[in-house]
């Protein structure tokens, strides 16, 4: 084991944990807010696999790609954390239970 | 020494994103988030990614988390309230996540031998490098980003304005 090299498979391997961690908080999560902490989370996981195969294949535009990622992942957030409040401004509860206008 | 810290920030990144988990208060849960955002900066530059890696801090760990703790702290989220959650989450959801975590470690191991490692001499994509690319060949995708960021702002402008006020 040479102490100066780590295999990029454990970063995807890292990468698929955050991953599935993210999509575990998704479905254990009953608050609004934290369910949507648990997207960021997976978006995250998915950059570092972007990153990890722009690295092997000495690819810039796998970096670029991450650039873009980010900056949706911002958007989304600016406009999620809207519609965040305005669900409580009419339902008075983050709880996912309760908000199931939409449920069949 | 890369392998050093590889574990001791890949075992923050995990320590944080189980901590989300298991917090009950959304603060907390941000808090956590925060740790796993900067720990994933500093695995970033251990992968070469200068630039990604300051952006990660400044938007993630910065903007967007601060976005997120004004929103905890304007709306006075108090503790989740424990509920039996969705029969269909536990009967499909969990071992869907499951059979996915094994499907994917499986492809990356049986890959692993084309993959070569890491090492902190391999050298870092610079600024310029990255710049060269994105306002060369990926210009037009760069100015729509600037359209898409406009209109989320006037989204969440709208979105958020009480209504009744004109």
């Amino acid at each position: 084991m040479h102490f100066d090299t780590v295999p990029a498979s454990w970063y995807l391997i890292l990468s698929a944990l955050l991953f599935c961690l993210g999509v575990i908080g998704f479905l254990i999560k009953r608050s609004l807010i934290t369910v949507f902490m648990s997207i960021e989370l997976m978006l995250n996981a998915v950059n570092l696999s972007f990153v990890t195969f722009a690295h092997e294949w000495h690819a810039v535009k796998g970096q670029i790609f991450v650039f873009f990622v980010m900056v949706v992942a911002a958007a989304e957030a600016a406009v999620g954390l809207a519609i965040i409040i305005a669900i409580f401004r009419s339902r008075a509860t983050l709880n996912v239970d309760q908000i199931d206008l939409m449920k069949l | 020494m890369h392998f050093i810290l590889f574990l001791i920030f890949a075992g923050f990144c995990l320590a944080g994103a189980i901590n989300l988990l298991l917090q009950t208060h959304p603060i907390n849960s941000a808090l956590s988030l925060i740790v796993v955002m900067s720990s994933l900066a500093v695995l970033y530059l251990l992968l070469g990614a200068e630039f990604l890696a300051i952006a990660q801090i400044i938007v993630y760990a910065g903007a967007v988390m601060v976005l997120f703790t004004f929103v905890v702290m304007l709306l006075n989220v108090g503790e989740e309230e424990h509920t039996h959650g969705s029969k269909v989450a536990k009967v499909v959801g969990f071992p869907a996540i499951f059979v996915f975590f094994s499907v994917i470690t499986t492809v990356i191991l049986e890959a692993q031998r084309r993959l070569g490692g890491v090492k902190l001499s391999d050298g870092i994509t610079t600024t310029q490098e990255l710049s060269k690319v994105l306002f060369r060949d990926m210009l037009l995708p760069f100015e729509l980003t600037s359209v898409l960021i406009l209109i989320a702002i006037l989204g969440a402008v709208a979105l958020a304005r009480k209504e009744g006020h004109s």
